[in-house]
């Protein structure tokens, strides 16, 4: 099998390292080489954040690199945008559509920018824009949101739903798996 | 069984399997989980020490006692410790001693990008580069076996790639050391000029024959390639990223030891293909070695001294192919690390910016004071330097020093090297102010204990450094505490000691915001209606607060209540959280 390239992204606090370290154990369990690269230390206070999980028979490089990632995933709009560049011809961006300001938003220095949607499907990219946010609260917490994107990712696997959730299981607090179950089901299936 | 690991985790694995039972070690990012993972075994004792100086020293009187013991840091920590490590170099060790150093290229949590290999080279030392977590672990535990064979400490040389990374790994059994009891020998261990002047051949000695052991060490190996048109030597992640870009099609001499260099294995391969290349990270380090050997060698005219390589980089240089993706064409707004909601420095800082003060800053999640809308911080360099550099400038500046200048530094980096700096402003008399931010942990790194927090690294109860009494015992008579949620009382104390014609400490005390014991009083109220849309609370910068149609808001879900922006609504429009 080819590597499959997958890159997350979003705002330091929001849960793509938990989200990162389900994949890469779930793909392990499968049989695959992994590697997934973290970030740690001052870029999490609240900075963008960018994780890589990549697996096939062998993998080498811990990173991703521009133009290979085969699906990009998503936790904040803003940051969907800031790194298709990463997204290799004919790769898939999966996004919340919720927006966080940065800080110079946040001071007026600069402004969120506007229909970000239409600008990555104007690139030609195959978007699944959708508000993870909202289905994390229908599922009981909006700390969810990063469980719901990974029932969203799911589809891109051929993994039935019992073996993600056994995998779910393993890697949440006892008290919140039914949450946690919940808020994948929402996202693989809304 | 085959398990994913983060590469520090594996050192720590390896650790544990080579029967290391001491582990010193300063926290340190990308470093810091070798220590906190090795904590996790019960068969090895783990403290986080004050600084790296003192790991370091620690981890040698271990090794000196019979039990392999460890130290880790990052790579300005290895700064810090370079003095015992240049003289350790010289008396060996008794059981075996490891130091690993994680360099931090690309500057993802860090002041410089240095390149460590210098080190190795200047105190003459062993050190092992591993590539992905199999071999931080396979390393971790060849490192106690050389250190042990040819008396010496071996440094363990990670970086942010491979300590940051998850791989693939079999972790084994513990193997418990064979005792090795501490024997009384003063030739080789106290290092006075006449002992220390019969050392220094020894050292020289060893050198040449970890040379020899590397020409024929397995971790030193040959990968054939399919053309040799080209050779490559390379080691760490560049050799991932190598593999990644070229494949197989090039002969690659991978190193897992970058000091002292197999030159003999180094003139055969360059003799068995047409050019040479060497793909490193940061400095020319083996090309230099390369060209002293005579060989002509591509390396840094190809690659970046400065940053990071990737597979990227490797492909356009070696195997001509260009990957990109596709841009948006927009001015995307950056999104910079920030302080939390709830900070306890926000307070603080907002105080310091008001007043307009020279701030003398220091390593940790308070160097974030310096960015927009507080900007209150005018230096940072290493740890501890603000009170040092502060007194320099108070005692030479003049008008523009005291009375107009602070420094800032946290608990956990005071302990670790700004005591003595204090130390010099209450001997030298200089009329510096300093401020203690005491968040009651080490924050930046992710929370870990140390001596002002009442807890050591296994979490149990253990002294607590009073902070008013040592800053008292170094002869700083005007030492009070403040809360930074009370900018009133922040002020006061700020106006009232640098008024004052003596050194003096503030303690500006209130923990971590995201500690879990920490009360939270439960979401400010923003009321529209009063809000007047001055964005006086706009000016704190916190990430919980935004105007929306000209009128504020607050994300309950980050704000934490601790009332910092209420106190400068005139308007009544922010109400709850905390009482200031």
């Amino acid at each position: 099998m080819e590597t499959k390239n997958i890159m997350i992204v979003g705002v330091g606090g929001q849960g793509t390292l938990l989200a990162s370290k389900l994949l890469g154990r779930m793909l392990l369990s499968r049989g695959y080489d992994v590697k997934v690269s973290e970030v740690h230390g001052m870029s999490q206070r609240g900075g963008s954040v960018v994780t890589y999980v990549r697996c096939g028979e062998k993998v080498r490089s811990p990173i991703i690199d521009k133009g290979q990632a085969d699906v990009l995933l998503s936790f904040e709009l803003l940051e969907a945008a800031r790194w298709t560049e990463y997204l290799k011809p004919g790769g898939k961006v999966i996004t919340n559509t919720q927006q966080i300001n940065p800080m110079p938003v946040i001071t007026g220095a600069a402004a969120y920018p506007q229909n970000l949607e239409e600008s990555i499907r104007g690139l030609g990219i195959d978007l699944d824009a959708f508000d993870a946010l909202a289905l994390a609260e229908e599922a009981g917490s909006s700390k969810a949101v990063n469980i719901v994107l990974m029932g969203r990712i799911s589809r891109q696997f051929d993994f039935s739903e019992a073996e993600w959730l056994e995998a779910i299981e393993q890697s949440v607090p006892p008290k919140f798996l039914e949450l946690n179950k919940k808020a994948f089901a929402l996202g693989r299936n809304a | 069984m085959k398990t994913l690991m983060l590469g520090n985790e594996a050192a720590a694995r390896g650790l544990y399997e080579a029967g290391c039972a001491f582990v010193s070690s300063y926290p340190g990012t990308p470093s810091t989980e070798i220590t906190e993972f090795a904590a996790q075994y019960p068969e090895i004792y783990a403290e986080w020490a004050p600084n790296e100086k003192v790991a370091m020293e620690a981890a040698f009187g271990a090794a000196l006692a019979g039990k392999r013991s460890f130290c880790g840091m990052k790579h300005v920590g290895l700064n810090v410790a370079a003095d015992p490590l240049f003289t350790i170099a010289y008396t060996g060790v008794n059981a075996g001693m490891v130091i690993a150093v994680a360099d931090d290229a690309g500057m993802h949590s860090s002041q410089n990008e240095q390149d460590s290999r210098h080190y190795a080279k200047a105190a003459k030392l062993p050190m092992l580069e591993p590539s992905d977590s199999a071999e931080a672990l396979a390393f971790s535990k060849l490192a106690y076996q050389l250190s042990e064979e040819f008396d010496t400490p071996v440094l363990l040389k990670m970086c942010t790639r491979v300590a940051h990374s998850q791989s693939v790994v079999e972790p084994g059994a513990r193997q418990e050391p064979v005792p090795k009891p501490y024997e009384k020998n003063g030739a080789k261990y106290i290092m006075m000029p006449g002992n220390a002047k019969r050392r220094h051949p020894v050292v020289e000695e060893r050198l040449q024959k970890l040379a020899q052991w590397a020409e024929t060490a397995e971790i030193n190996r040959l990968e054939p390639g399919s053309s040799q048109k080209m050779g490559i030597i390379t080691s760490s992640t560049s050799y991932q990223y190598v593999k990644e870009a070229c494949g197989d099609t090039y002969p690659v001499l991978k190193l897992g030891m970058v000091w002292p260099l197999p030159e003999k294995k180094i003139l055969e391969f360059a003799k068995s293909v047409s050019l040479l290349v060497v793909v490193e990270e940061l400095d020319g380090f083996i090309e230099d070695h390369c060209r002293n050997l005579g060989l002509a060698v591509t390396g840094k005219s190809n690659f970046p001294a400065i940053g990071e390589l990737s597979q990227n980089m490797v492909a356009e240089q070696l195997a001509e192919v260009r990957c990109a993706g596709v841009k948006l064409d927009a001015e995307l707004p950056p999104r910079p690390p920030v302080m939390c909601a709830g900070c306890p420095h926000r307070g603080l800082f907002y105080t310091l910016a008001k007043n307009k003060l020279t701030v003398m800053g220091d390593i940790g999640c308070y160097t974030l004071g310096a960015a927009a809308p507080l900007g209150a911080i005018d230096t940072t360099i290493c740890m501890g330097a603000s009170i040092s550099s502060l007194h320099g400038f108070n005692k030479a500046g003049g008008g523009q020093g005291e009375g107009k200048t602070v420094a800032v530094i946290g608990d956990s980096t005071f302990m670790h090297s700004g005591v003595t700096g204090l130390v010099n402003a209450a001997y030298n008399g200089s009329n510096s102010t300093v401020i203690i931010l005491d968040n009651s942990i080490t924050g930046m790194t992710g929370h870990q204990q140390n001596p002002t927090t009442g807890y050591n690294l296994k979490g149990d109860p253990c002294t607590k450094i009073d902070l008013e009494s040592l800053c008292r015992a170094v002869g700083i008579r005007r030492v009070r505490v403040v809360d930074p949620y009370d900018l009133a009382a922040c002020s006061q104390a700020v106006q009232e000691e640098l008024a004052a014609a003596e050194p003096s400490v503030i303690i500006s005390r209130r923990p971590c915001a995201l500690l879990k014991y920490v009360q939270r009083p439960g979401p400010i109220a923003a009321d529209a209606d009063k809000c007047a849309g001055c964005k006086a609370c706009m000016k704190i910068g916190c990430p919980a607060i935004s105007m929306t149609d000209g009128r504020v808001r607050i994300d309950s879900t980050l704000c934490t209540g601790c009332g910092v922006c209420g106190q400068l609504c005139k308007f009544g429009a922010l109400s709850g959280g905390k009482e200031a």
